[in-house]
């Protein structure tokens, strides 16, 4: 909680303390710390003089602004028509198969959710999945494993 | 004229208005109705609802009346076929969001989504229903009951939390099909920021947000013949009582409530004015002991005092400045006052146990339910209040007993306890406690009247946000000399957002007043959370008509020459901010988490 | 009928001319710049069509001192990605429009409203945005841009939910008027154009508004990038000149069985085979220039499906017509697939969506109708059997 204090504080100093200045710190946090818990919403809402109730609102309203416990790794499969078309349902069984999470869920240890998400720009390589910011196009089963293991490897 | 006007047409008819205003404004100039939901006069404008959609000719798409500014020239249809077919299929796509059940519901032939449905025959089995087979109705608050399965998601409440009360406790979350009225984390309403105000309620068009409802123990005392059950009603709700049984705002029903409470049953029916008046008797001496203090031996006190009668308030300076409670006054509500009171002096008068009595307030309020429920107000040994009924439930009582109000005759309170004065009466309405003090303080300072015709303060009065007057002391009384030739200057704010204007100023250290009188509801306790639904500023000011009209009739009109009172404190007070005092009227606040 | 398919390099041409063709536009007047623009036809490429020239001029006549540019990079409809590959190869392009912008409504604050899924092009637009500050000096334009990033919520592409969310508050669309040109962001004047259309600008002043005005059609001028996705062979974006016919466009892109292509999104219209050779790409359909093709192996239904979860998600929620409207269109073709509704309430279904174009508050609730009926309507039997 004192690292959470820290760093809201400075991203206060960084990014001001107007309501115009919620977006972009909520963004920062859930860089650092994975999601909103509610310790970082109440000290948003303090540090902005605003509600916990409007924070939790606008947070909530956006996808990537995660108020749940997620992993350090957000896999997001696209689920939109042409990622779907060519196969993203192969995507999410061979992701959980590998993660052993379903389409939600967060693995043990909190390295992984595993996410569905809407149209995420490269209808014309898919299936596509980000993995935090990174896009990985032309998904097979074997470049999701490769691409995985990567992280996995990266971990230990 | 200082804006420029526009001429339009709505329904064949010319209208002209001013720049800026809505079509649905206009179209009321010429007494056009036009169906609305998620508009409300005391809020900003939505447009969300779509049911105000209007034609204009030459354009496709229709337009929200409410939400648009009629412009030069415009040819406005308000019920064309495309319009009518639109404005139904709206309302069926609402009917399948929603838990209609309005047989067991409590806002039955009070709702505007079924006023509506109903008006336009909305079928039922258009289609399918979408209605969140997964909500629960949240009752953990003592003052609110959320039912999210009634909710048309309007936004009025959310609005309403955050531009009249600036709590913000209430938000809309999520989006699209998962998009709802939530607070933060989904958190249950007693463990929020909420100050049980219940504006959100009667700005709700339906049953999503109510009262906590207790009729059915007060009903199941009423019949237990052990039990002494006595009820005391708050000023503001006999000037608004009547609304519920067709009568116009501003009705005083005084008399015919007395006498339906009395056949309902209640053993004692008294007037929580007599507590008012007690409240005023401390809280002058309180402000006047704090001034002493102050001015005589330089001791650190807190000024200005603010008043404590309004426990929305109170729970939001508990949670909002909690570094600041020592400005309150450490005076009960009215409500409370009684209650301890009831417990204690009217049960040694009457020679009963007070474990048997039941003391029942029917209060313009859904937070007294919560103060009922406070765990400092048990100072009789009892819980004090035991059930706090707005205006509302009395109301529902009354036709549950069948009683015919408007034929009824018209009664007296009942002794010990029952007796008032104007001063008294006048706490319904914004100002009225600064102004029934005033009265009582002048008096005690120089020993003459407050030097205002009739004793009306008239600055004091009114719906302006913020309200001040200044009073100059001259020709004090001895005890008072202190205060010779000193300009006091007395602040008022009704509605929260007000309220927190003023305490910042406090914050600052730039507080201009010695007093300062805050009420959570608009308009003051006539206002209050748990009155008639609608409120709006129109009827406000019809009730405060009403209170000041009773004010007049009354023969006493200041606290202090209240007879009652004069004899509660030679038999059992003996002064004011004495022991007993202390031990029953007065109490302590908590800090709360602002978060 | 004939058209031709065009295709074109000028926005992928090198962006490393544009300075010089800002420098010979601010040259001109601010009027000139203006009336050219309207000459030159350019219109929004955003999804809305509105004719740049006219934005940017009632924007520069708005009395306040401060004003603010947006350059709309929140791409979210499903089948677009072309404004990613701008803002990739020549994010030059882009900045010089909004330093022609700035200039003619006195500007002097920007942003690059980045979609959040595009986050991984944060430091090489970084780099672009410190060097157009460097360069601006030298052109006397006082424009700085800075990147705000969105964070996953479609409807934030609508201008005044893109607002409202940048000013820290939910992407829920404002009530119209006032607009974005009047009351934009902090309710100081704002223009929001798409990143296509500002690159745009500097085709238009380096080809001459006439030339460009030339290219297309009648009613549709200029070039336009597409974005081509599904059942192709040549999936990716293209640059090609407007007015072309959707069977022309099938011939070139399609992988020979094409049965449907969906042109301008999920929120544009789907064209049967059959109506190939009657449809004008971006004609009647002003288009984000989305374009899906799907071949006889694709299930109408399971289209429809996705699209109508799309909305029911991505709607703001805020207006009953909309949100309450996606989710019965959704179900509603579910109960009927499942033979619990009959297929005549599909009729009734294509009535509901009709409220929702004409009742909803924005064009995400106003346009479900033009993929749900034109799929309905023209693959009825996929929808029950
Ligand atoms: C639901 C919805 C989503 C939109 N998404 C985008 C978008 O991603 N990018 C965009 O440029 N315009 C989008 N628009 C259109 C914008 O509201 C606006 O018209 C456009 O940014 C104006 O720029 P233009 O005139 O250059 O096209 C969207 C509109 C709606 C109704
Ligand atoms: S909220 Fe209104 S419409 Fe709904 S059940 Fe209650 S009375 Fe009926
Ligand atoms: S009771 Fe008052 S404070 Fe609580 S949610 Fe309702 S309006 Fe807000
Ligand atoms: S709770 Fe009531 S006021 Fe609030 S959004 Fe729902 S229906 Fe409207
Ligand atoms: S049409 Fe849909 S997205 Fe647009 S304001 Fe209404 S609910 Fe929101
Ligand atoms: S009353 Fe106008 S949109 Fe709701």
């Amino acid at each position: 909680m004192v690292g959470t204090k820290e760093l809201i504080k400075n991203l206060s100093v960084k990014h001001g303390i107007e309501r115009k200045s919620l977006l972009p710190i909520l963004q920062d946090i859930v860089e650092k710390e994975n999601f909103l818990s509610n310790d970082s919403m109440i000290e948003v809402a303090r540090i902005l003089d605003i509600s916990a109730a409007e924070v939790y609102g606008t947070a909530s309203f956006f996808s990537f602004l995660d108020t749940e416990a997620r992993g350090k790794y957000k896999i997001r499969v696209c689920k939109s028509i042409t990622c779907d078309m060519k196969g993203k349902n192969e995507t999410i069984k061979c992701i959980e198969n590998i993660l052993k999470i379903k389409v939600g869920e967060t693995s043990k240890g909190g390295r992984f959710s595993l996410l569905e998400t809407n149209c995420l720009g490269w209808c014309h390589k898919g299936p596509v999945m980000l993995v935090n910011d990174e896009v990985y196009t032309e998904l097979t089963p074997e470049k999701i494993r490769e691409t995985l293991s990567e992280y996995i490897r990266e971990e230990k | 004229m200082s804006k420029n006007t526009i001429t339009l047409i709505i329904d064949g008819t010319k209208v002209t208005v001013e720049e800026g205003t809505s079509i649905l404004d206009a179209a009321k100039k010429v007494d056009i109705e036009i169906p609305t939901l998620c508009h409300h006069e005391d809020l900003c404008v939505a447009g969300n609802c779509r049911v105000c959609v209007v034609e204009e000719k030459g354009k496709n798409n229709l337009t929200a009346s409410c939400a648009a500014p009629a412009t030069e020239g415009m040819d406005i249809l308000t019920s064309s076929p495309k319009v009518r077919r639109a404005r139904k299929d709206i309302m069926a796509l609402l009917v399948s969001e929603h838990n209609t059940q309005c047989t067991t519901c409590y806002r039955n032939t009070n709702c505007e989504l079924q006023t509506l449905a109903s008006d336009y025959n909305v079928d039922n089995d258009i289609y399918l229903s979408v209605l969140k087979n997964n909500t629960t109705i949240d009752k953990s608050s003592w003052s609110i009951e959320k039912d999210d399965s009634k909710c048309i998601r309007c936004q009025r409440c959310v609005r309403t939390c955050a531009e009249i009360q600036h709590v913000n406790a209430l938000a809309v979350t999520h989006k699209g099909h998962e998009m709802k009225i939530s607070t933060f984390m989904d958190f249950p309403m007693n463990e929020i920021v909420c100050t049980n105000c219940g504006q959100c309620i009667i700005h709700c068009p339906t049953a999503a947000l109510t009262e906590r409802r207790y009729y059915d123990d007060i009903w199941e005392a009423i019949d237990d013949p052990t039990k002494h059950v006595v009820v005391n009603t708050a000023p503001s709700v006999r000037v608004a009582l009547g609304e519920m049984f067709d009568y116009e705002p501003g009705k005083i029903v005084t008399g015919k409530m007395v006498t339906a409470l009395k056949k309902m049953g209640f053993d004692s029916v008294l007037d929580t004015d007599f507590s008012a008046d007690l409240t005023i008797i401390e809280e002058a001496n309180e402000l006047l002991v704090r001034l002493k203090k102050a001015f005589v031996d330089k001791e650190e006190v807190a000024l200005p005092m603010i008043t404590s009668c309004s426990p929305g308030w109170v729970k939001f300076i508990e949670h909002m400045y909690p570094e600041h409670l020592g400005h309150l006054s450490t005076c009960k509500s009215p409500q409370q006052m009684f209650g301890s009171m009831v417990k204690t002096y009217y049960a040694e008068k009457k020679g009963i146990d007070p474990k048997d009595i039941v003391c029942v307030a029917g209060m313009p309020c859904a937070a007294k339910k919560y103060e009922a429920n406070r765990p400092e107000m048990r100072d009789s040994g009892f819980q004090d209040i035991d059930a706090g009924l707005t205006t509302r439930e009395l109301g529902h009582m009354i036709k549950q007993a069948g009683i015919k109000f408007q034929e009824l005759p018209e009664e007296n309170f009942d002794k010990i306890m029952g007796e008032s004065s104007g001063a008294a009466v006048v706490f319904g309405a914004t100002g009225g406690v600064m102004e029934a003090a005033l009265r009582t303080a002048y008096a005690v300072i120089t020993g003459r009247p407050v030097p205002f015709d009739n004793l009306n303060i008239t600055p004091v009065r009114g719906m302006e946000s913020i309200k001040e007057i200044t009073i100059k002391f001259e020709d004090c009384v001895p005890e008072y000399s202190f205060l010779e030739g000193i300009e006091a200057k007395f602040g008022i704010a009704h509605g929260l957002t007000n309220a927190r204007a003023i305490m910042d100023q406090i914050v600052e250290g730039k507080s201009p007043y010695v007093f300062i009188e805050i009420m959570a509801c608009p308009g003051g306790c006539i206002g209050g959370g748990g009155q008639p639904i609608p409120t709006t500023d129109e009827i406000r000011k019809k009730r405060i008509e009403a209170i000041y009209a009773e004010d007049m009739g009354k023969p006493i009109r200041m606290s202090h020459e209240n007879p009652e009172i004069k004899e509660i404190y030679e038999s059992f007070l003996k002064v004011p901010l004495g022991e007993k005092s202390h031990h029953l009227l007065h109490t302590k606040y908590r800090k709360r988490k602002r978060y | 009928m004939t058209t031709h398919i065009n295709k074109l390099g000028y926005i992928f041409s090198k962006d490393c001319e544009c300075d010089d063709i800002l420098k010979n536009t601010l040259a001109k007047t601010k009027d000139e710049v203006v009336s050219e623009l309207i000459k030159s036809g350019l219109r929004g490429r955003g999804g809305a069509g509105f004719p740049i020239g006219l934005k940017w001029k009632f924007t520069a006549s708005q009395p306040e001192e401060v004003k603010y540019i947006i350059c709309n990079a929140d791409e979210g409809e499903p089948g677009t990605f072309k404004d990613r590959e701008i803002l990739t190869q020549v994010p030059k392009k882009v900045l010089r429009g909004m330093a022609l912008c700035a200039y003619v409504t006195g500007a002097k604050k920007g942003f690059i409203y980045l979609r959040g899924e595009y986050k991984y092009l944060v430091p090489h637009l970084q780099k672009n945005i410190d060097e157009f500050h460097e360069d601006m000096k030298k052109f006397n334009i006082d424009l700085n841009v800075e990147i705000f990033l969105g964070s996953g919520a479609y409807v934030c592409g609508e201008e005044t939910a893109l607002i409202e969310s940048m000013e820290g508050k939910r992407g829920e669309p404002r009530n119209k008027p006032p607009y974005p040109n009047q009351f934009g962001y902090l309710g100081k004047p704002t223009v929001v154009n798409n990143v296509e259309t500002l690159a745009s600008t500097m085709i238009v002043f380096r080809l001459g508004a006439d030339v460009y005005n030339n290219l297309g059609t009648k009613d549709q001028q200029g070039s336009k990038l597409f974005s081509i996705s599904g059942d192709s062979p040549k999936e990716g974006v293209h640059e090609i000149e407007l007015g072309m016919s959707v069977a022309d466009f099938v011939n070139e892109f399609g992988d020979g069985d094409t049965k449907a292509v969906q042109v301008g999104g999920v929120s544009g219209f789907c064209v049967p085979r059959k109506n190939f050779n009657k449809e004008i790409i971006g004609e009647g359909n002003t288009t984000g220039g989305s374009t899906m093709i799907f071949n006889s192996s694709r299930s109408m239904y399971n289209v429809l499906h996705n699209f109508l979860d799309f909305f029911a998600e991505e709607s703001c929620g805020q207006c009953t017509p909309c949100r309450v409207g996606c989710q019965q269109l959704l179900k509603g073709i579910e109960a009927v697939k499942a033979g619990e509704k009959s297929p005549k309430y599909l009729d009734q279904l294509i009535k509901l969506s009709k409220t929702m174009q004409i009742t909803s508050k924005c064009g995400l609730g106003q346009s479900v109708t033009n993929s749900f009926t034109s799929i309905v309507n023209n693959f009825r039997e996929e929808m029950i059997y």
